[in-house]
């Protein structure tokens, strides 16, 4: 029986050789040919002198002389500038801290990106790494304390961005179910709240907070610059956070809620035992690709003066001693953006053909 | 594919039996607990007037009277560039207005050049040329994974290291690129800018206007009379004020930007700022653009190419007639989101110094300290933007998405 299905199957098309699929879409018709042409000649335009600046006349090492001689970038700039544009004001002595504290956050990011950690434990494990990289940076528990503005560089980065994507999190799947919710005036509370946030830029959201926040406080009471940057972080995050819960919500079919109900579960349980573990399963190359935006955008805390990475390199540029090396510290910022964002998008969507294959 | 909006989570009650109307419409809105509901609204209400109280506190103790009243104060403070002429003894409320509209300029002009350049780079992507494509999917991914803060500073920076009026790069007649900015021709008398722009406004509407009277006559893909009305409409639209200007006794003529001394005269002047703001934003946009109208054409199932080639259909009239009606609904609600985004981008500007909104509400409320109320303001007139854009997305929306439906 299957041996005739089988053998009634139209016979397998035999894919042409990979050269040909080339050169005919390389030349199969005129246009193409143009076309192919004008990238040929737009390639041979660019490449050599971006080559010829990246690595022939680049400079590598020496001072700062060597490289207003060359024609080529300066690397050398970034070697001598490398520490300060990682980790900024950050006692030159105690640098292991920031990077230390670097490399957890990291790596709890990169473990809460693997279906293993996808569990309550991990939230644990994320409250214990979270307390260990902010006791690092605050210098702590032994040593004088380093206040927070000399935190600067990568670290800030990703202090910002995982406090940012965590502590909006809870936020977010409340916001999410009073959205959804039956109950008219927590709807739109919730609708107001969202709808707001996501209709002003996130650098009217830190004005908000480094001018309106401080005066809202009772008179006398202060509170630190990077701390009110990462309050309007966490407030901004969780509005866009909400919508992603929101759609995960709806992706999961009604069968299910009545189900639930059906077993004689409430509300409360409904949402944490069965919708909530569903919803957001279907959404995380969404909160993947949140999280990749959330740490690119925390490089505006640049216009509230604080100093993240792309601060730092850009004041790099600005010493005396090596005036005027922009090219070469936004070229190395932005390769760090590249390294950190390309992975995790290659990983998003690793990620997003495992959960439809099931 | 849109998920049916089921009421997730909800357990709504239908309307209490026995009321009807407005009484019922208003009690299934509220949905019962009123209790809680009530307690949560007061609880928010309470925070909003204890932090209010605060501020209004910590304000008198700086000696500042909330209210809106420094609007009508002179501002006392420079604008680099303005599309109304102000001056530093203007009110407050002048210098908001200029940021406005310069945060509306750099939107509107960033909207249509990415949305051009967007589409083009999406189509190039599914060119089926293997060199083309790859060029494309090079300049997405690097944009999509630098911030965009980063971008405006290398755009800036460039802008800035252009080399002085002298030695300026000519890429194209009449116009230059240096260190004072782009040097464009334009009208010697600024009122001709004017026209032509209603002209060219006039011409777009009759155009849309024309071809949504063929598609009412059900003239639309016949060809009757579709290419004169086309050319009699931009004529029209050309030559009516042309015609109006000469008889008015405004000069027409075309002013190129030469150099003298230092600098250049003549012509029309864009800032660095700008441009660096504009071709960032732009170049932004345009490879968000260009993923949304690839994803979107390549939604269309491809039977519907084979089907249209059947039907002896050439490539461009299957693209225009067959491909892109259908790909549009995925696309323009995508589109909108991405509107919205480089209008809010464009608050990067105070970064690099172009006078936006943010920046203009940044100096003022460092001068005057009224904090509370040009926060509002910025956060008011971004809301109002975004609602625009919005709304006027949302009606082209229903069209497209009504076409064809029974």
């Amino acid at each position: 029986m299957t041996d005739t299905i089988l053998s009634a199957a139209p016979p397998r098309v035999v894919a042409a050789p990979r050269w040909r699929r080339w050169s005919h879409g390389l030349f199969g018709s005129p246009l193409n040919g143009v076309l192919t042409l004008a990238c040929v000649a737009l390639l041979a335009w660019a490449v050599p002198p971006l080559l010829r600046w990246t690595v022939l006349d680049a400079v590598w090492s020496g001072p700062a002389d060597r490289c207003a001689e060359a024609a080529g970038a300066c690397w050398a700039f970034i070697g001598e500038k490398l520490r300060y544009i990682l980790f900024g004001f950050y006692d030159q002595d105690r640098q292991w801290r920031p990077a230390a504290a670097s490399l957890i956050l990291l790596g709890l990011a990169g473990l809460s990106g693997t279906p293993p950690f996808w569990r309550r434990a991990t939230l644990a494990l994320w409250a214990v790494g979270l307390a260990t990289a902010v006791l690092l940076l605050t210098g702590g528990p032994d040593g004088p304390a380093v206040p927070t503005e000399r935190w600067s560089g990568l670290p800030v980065n990703l202090l910002l961005a995982t406090v940012g994507m965590v502590a909006a999190f809870p936020l977010a799947i409340l916001l999410a179910l009073a959205r959804q919710s039956a109950m008219g005036g927590v709807r739109t509370l919730a609708v107001v709240f969202i709808e707001v946030t996501r209709g002003v830029p996130l650098i009217a959201v830190l004005y908000v907070a480094t001018l309106l926040l401080p005066l809202m406080l009772p008179a006398g009471s202060a509170i630190d610059k990077l701390l009110r940057a990462q309050v309007a972080i966490v407030l901004f995050v969780s509005a866009y956070l909400a919508e992603i819960v929101r759609a995960g919500l709806q992706a999961v079919p009604p069968g299910q809620y009545e189900g639930a109900r059906a077993l004689g579960l409430g509300y409360w349980s409904t949402m944490r035992l069965v919708i909530l573990p569903q919803a957001l399963r279907t959404v995380i190359p969404s909160i993947v690709n949140l999280t990749i935006g959330v740490f690119q955008d925390t490089t505006l805390i640049v216009v509230i003066g604080l100093f993240d990475l792309l601060n730092t390199a850009r004041s790099a540029a600005q010493d005396p001693a090596w005036l005027g090396f922009y090219d070469e510290a936004f070229g190395f910022a932005a390769l760090v953006y590249v390294v950190f964002c390309v992975a995790a998008s290659r990983y998003s969507l690793w990620l997003e053909a495992r959960l439809r294959r099931g | 594919m849109r998920t049916t909006a089921h009421e997730t989570g909800s357990d709504r009650p239908a309307a209490p039996p026995g009321r009807s109307g407005a009484a019922g419409a208003v009690a299934s809105w509220w949905g019962g607990r009123t209790g809680l509901q009530l307690g949560l609204l007061a609880g928010v209400a309470l925070a909003v007037l204890l932090l209010g109280t605060n501020t209004v506190g910590n304000m008198a103790r700086f000696g500042i009277t909330p209210g809106f009243d420094f609007l009508a104060r002179p501002a006392n403070f420079e604008i680099g560039e303005s599309l109304l002429d102000h001056r530093p003894q203007d009110s407050y409320a002048h210098a908001l207005l200029v940021g406005l509209l310069n945060t509306v300029k750099v939107a509107v002009l960033g909207c249509a050049i990415a949305t051009a350049l967007g589409v083009a780079l999406g189509v190039a992507r599914l060119s089926g040329n293997p060199l083309l494509s790859a060029l494309v999917q090079g300049y997405v991914e690097l944009i999509r994974s630098t911030p965009l803060l980063l971008q405006l500073f290398f755009w800036s920076a460039t802008f800035q290291a252009l080399p002085a009026p002298r030695q300026a790069f000519n890429p194209l007649p009449g116009v230059f690129l240096c260190n004072r900015g782009i040097q464009l021709p334009a009208f010697v008398d600024g009122r001709a800018a004017g026209w032509a722009l209603g002209a060219l406004l006039l011409a777009v509407a009759l155009a849309l206007g024309g071809a949504a009277l063929r598609r009412r006559l059900g003239l639309a893909g016949t060809g009757a009379g579709g290419r004169m009305a086309g050319l009699a409409v931009a004529a029209l639209a050309v030559a009516a004020p042309a015609g109006l200007l000469w008889a008015a006794g405004v000069p027409l003529a075309v002013e190129v930007p030469k150099l003298a001394g230092f600098n250049f005269a003549g012509g029309a002047t864009v800032s660095p700022e700008f441009s660096a703001l504009l071709v960032g934003l732009v170049v932004n946009a345009a490879a968000m653009i260009a993923e949304i109208v690839r994803g979107g054409i390549q939604s269309v199932p491809s039977g519907q190419w084979e089907a249209a080639r059947a039907l002896g259909l050439t490539r461009g009239r299957i693209m225009r007639l067959v491909v892109l009606p259908q790909a549009l609904r995925v696309i323009v609600p995508l589109m909108t989101s991405s509107y919205l985004n480089l209008t809010k981008n464009s608050s990067l500007a105070v970064a690099i110094g172009f006078p936006d909104l943010v920046s203009v509400i940044n100096t003022s409320a460092n001068q005057t300290g009224q904090v509370l109320e040009t926060m509002a303001i910025m956060m008011g007139a971004y809301l109002a933007v975004n609602l625009a854009v919005s709304a006027g997305m949302n009606l082209y929306n229903r069209r497209i998405a009504l076409r064809g439906m029974p």
